[in-house]
């Protein structure tokens, strides 16, 4: 096939995998609308008491269960999705001849598969269904974003971006993000649920997820950054220059570092809860706010 | 470990600012603080007196970094007498109370102590430091956790060692090198060195080289048509025990012995010779233009002070692909060499050489100058192609434009510390991997009676991960119930 061709197959396959995601979306929008109104009724006969609420007694197991079909028809149109997204990168790769990230917009797009990849396997075998709506919606903002804002039609890579370290630190970097993004979406989520210190439905299944997911992303990012510096030693002759996209990256591992710490201190949970969300908004920012804003060497990577 | 997590909260803070201020000897940009200075008077003195154009060389960034490693080291020496302790001791007796410990069991068994001297051998064979006494089994796993522990925290003191090795004894330094010319590394040669407070200015490396030649490829189509896609260097090089030749790329430096030259840039050198009013030649090879945009327009400057009756200087401007603006003005479109042109003005008079002040060799000094004048009494000036030449008025000489060479820029760099720094940050990720990947505990079987155990696990380390390994225990224990899972419930 030819590049061209392939290049359109991957931003078909894009808009197929947004329509698939807005659908799971929905989906699990609905499921969770239908466990809210179950649990609400549950709690008729104890509010109320009375024969109707006998009656309606009968009414919320079905809820739930339609509400625990919804959410698996969710799971699955996720999981297409994710496919889907996978399919239009190895696509877009194919088309360009190359690693898929060499702007912003594959970047986006890659990142959004490797989210959605790294939330269908941390979930496996624990009770998370509770942030799996925010990842997708995430996922989607992301990849719209990429594709009304950042789309950029396929070509060549500028010679300073021509390494194989460049193919090994991205590919790290974009591993440990879409960690990142799942332990920041668990950790908000365990600490709404655990407001006013109550340990609330799946709070702690959320920070075990959460501290699986930076105990694994943590020495990742560890690799990115190393990566990088041997990447800039090769291409610029200093290993770390403190140019803004190495300064964020550096912000962001002691972020983490900071939250890994003070997970272990007494009394400094919750508020290890907000480092680890502080160290993904430093992420956040050298990916978005760096390359907008900040002029420095990297800032050729074509916005 | 709270003044862990508030010194790194402010490690954190603190290197804000280098971000988004312009800093001294960091960006890509070295007029950026400069420039700053011009937008803000008011302001920029006050940041420079916090150091704000120097973050990361800031002594108040230094003062929290180091009292984070001092911390540290204080935090982490006694953990490793502790965990020599521990290593050389067996491990601890059951708690008196099992019952308290994760994932406590009671098996019934046929023969207890059998099942004892069972649980004993598969825990071993699990890799675990076993003590058998009478009445119990002890056995621990993963000390090495913490030992990944230990290397991770003390790889930052290297690394620190790492850095400081280049940040005193190295150097960098930019020259640019036109095709055919050689290249001496004396510090002289350099078009700018800064070297480290340590670094030995006399002692570069002994080394020569010539560009052979320099190509560079551009997209022709498309909307990214003059993009640059690949460059090539290629030198020939001289050593006192050695010679060779090599190609410099970007990401592909030329390497001598630890003193690496990087590809960072190129542009054109215009060949010109200039003959003076008595047709002697006066200057000839090529002169390096520095390139002004992406389709490389260039200026430049041909300064002649050996010309008689009188010195001259010529101003150029050089397109590699002539064509004329929507303006009228003359520009280059596109950056490869499809249609040369070398436009120049001329000057005479003195140059201001002699004054002994330094002067770039980029622009003129137009004071002791007058402009050319043509004989319309118009400013003289001339668009001249490869090959052509041109007379001057009033019979002060001809110019002639040979041809076009292309030069290279480089940018040099010798940093003794990067290999420290690189065993570091490798000891850094392995001891990393190794503290957070693998779980230390303890197991404890103890007997109860002629047939009944207990099994009692502890988790040293935040990461609840051995609920395989306490299945598989139980199952040696009690292999019945491995067999027919049912009979358990
Ligand atoms: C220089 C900056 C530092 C960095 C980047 C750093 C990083 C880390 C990391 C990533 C861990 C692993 C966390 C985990 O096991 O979940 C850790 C653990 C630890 N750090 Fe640091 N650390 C630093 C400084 C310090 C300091 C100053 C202290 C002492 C006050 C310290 C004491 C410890 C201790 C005791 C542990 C083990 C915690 C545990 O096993 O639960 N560290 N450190």
């Amino acid at each position: 096939m030819q590049a061209i061709e392939l290049a359109l197959w991957s931003d078909r396959l894009v808009l197929a995998s947004l329509a698939v995601l807005s659908a799971c979306l929905l989906t699990y929008a609905a499921s969770a609308a239908l466990a809210v109104r179950s649990t609400g009724r549950a709690q008729v006969p104890v509010l109320v008491g009375g024969p109707e609420a006998l009656l309606e007694g009968s009414a919320p197991p079905t809820a739930e269960a339609r509400a625990q079909l919804l959410r698996s028809a969710g799971t699955w149109l996720l999981a297409s999705g994710a496919v889907l997204l996978v399919a239009a990168v190895v696509a877009r790769g194919l088309a360009a001849g190359r690693v898929p990230w060499g702007n912003m917009y594959e970047f986006g797009l890659t990142a959004s598969a490797a989210v959605a990849v790294t939330f269908l396997g941390v979930r496996r075998g624990r009770q998370v269904d509770a942030v799996a709506p925010w990842v997708v919606a995430l996922v989607l903002v992301l990849l719209g974003v990429s594709v009304t804002s950042l789309y950029t039609p396929v070509d060549e890579l500028v010679p300073v971006l021509d390494s194989t370290w460049l193919v090994i630190h991205v590919a790290a970097a974009i591993v440990a993000g879409a960690l990142f993004t799942v332990g920041a979406l668990a950790v908000l989520g365990q600490m709404i649920l655990s407001r006013g210190g109550r340990e609330g439905r799946g709070s702690s299944e959320l920070g075990d997820l959460a501290h699986t997911v930076h105990l694994v992303a943590f020495p990742i990012w560890t690799f990115a950054v190393i990566a990088g510096a041997v990447w800039a030693e090769n291409a610029w002759g200093r290993y770390w220059g403190w140019d803004p996209k190495e300064t964020w990256a550096f912000i962001t591992w002691v972020l983490y570092a900071a939250h890994l710490h003070a997970l272990a201190t007494s009394g400094w949970r919750r508020r290890a809860g907000w480092l680890a969300v502080a160290g993904f908004a430093a992420f956040l920012f050298n990916f978005f706010g760096v390359n907008i804003w900040i002029p420095g060497l990297h800032s050729y990577a074509g916005v | 470990m709270r003044t862990a997590v508030v010194l790194l909260i402010l490690l954190a803070v603190a290197a804000v600012p280098g971000s988004l201020l312009p800093q001294r000897g960091v960006a890509s940009d070295p007029a950026a603080v400069p420039l700053f200075y011009r937008a803000n008077p008011d302001l920029a003195p006050w940041l420079d007196r916090l150091y704000l154009f120097d973050v990361y060389s800031a002594p108040w960034f230094a003062a929290i970094y180091l009292l984070l490693l001092v911390s540290m080291t204080g935090c982490v020496l006694p953990r490793c007498a502790r965990l020599w302790r521990e290593v050389t001791a067996p491990p601890p007796a059951a708690p008196r109370r099992l019952e308290r410990e994760t994932g406590h069991t009671s098996l019934t068994v046929p023969d207890a102590p059998a099942a004892l001297a069972a649980a004993a051998e598969h825990l071993r064979s699990r890799r675990f430091r076993v003590v058998r006494t009478d009445g119990e089994v002890r056995a621990e796993k993963g000390h090495v956790r913490e030992l990944g522990n230990l290397a991770f925290h003390l790889s930052l003191l290297v690394l620190l060692v790492g850095v400081a090795g280049g940040r005193l004894f190295g150097y960098e330094g930019r020259v640019a090198v036109v095709e055919g010319s050689t290249f001496t590394n004396i510090a002289s040669a350099y078009d700018a060195l800064t070297p480290a407070p340590l670094a030995d200015r006399d002692g570069l490396e002994p080394l020569e080289f010539t560009l052979r030649s320099f190509d560079a490829q551009f997209e022709t189509s498309g909307p990214r048509l003059g993009e640059p896609r690949a460059f090539t260097a290629a030198l020939d090089w001289v050593t006192p025990d050695d010679s060779g030749t090599a190609e410099v790329r970007p990401n592909q430096p030329f390497d001598v012995d630890g003193t690496k030259f990087f590809l960072t840039g190129h542009g054109y050198a215009p060949q010109v010779t200039v003959r003076d009013g008595r047709g002697d030649v006066a200057a000839s090879g090529p002169v390096i233009f520095l390139p002004q945009d992406q389709a490389f327009t260039s200026d430049g400057v041909v300064k002649v002070p050996d010309a008689r009756p009188t010195p001259l200087a010529l101003q150029g401007l050089f397109l590699p692909t002539a064509a004329r603006g929507a303006d009228g003005v003359d520009v280059s479109a596109y950056p490869g060499l499809v249609n040369p042109a070398l436009l120049l003005t001329a000057y005479s008079g003195d140059l201001g050489l002699d004054d002994g002040g330094a002067q770039s060799v980029y622009t003129l000094d137009l004071d002791g100058l007058v402009e050319v004048e043509g004989d319309d009494g118009e400013r003289w000036r001339v668009t001249l192609a490869p090959g052509e030449t041109v007379r001057l008025p009033d019979g002060l000489g001809t110019v002639t434009f040979d041809g076009v060479a292309r030069f290279a820029n480089f940018q040099v760099a010798r940093d003794p510390g990067k290999e420290i720094s690189l065993v570091a940050a490798l000891l850094l990720l392995a001891g990393l991997t190794v503290s957070l990947g693998v779980p230390r505990r303890r197991a404890w079987v103890r007997l109860l009676d002629d047939s009944t155990v207990e099994v009692g696990w502890r988790h040293l380390g935040r990461r609840r991960s051995a609920d395989t390994d306490a299945a598989a225990l139980s199952a040696a224990i009690q292999p019945v119930h491995h067999t027919h899972p049912e009979s358990t419930t």
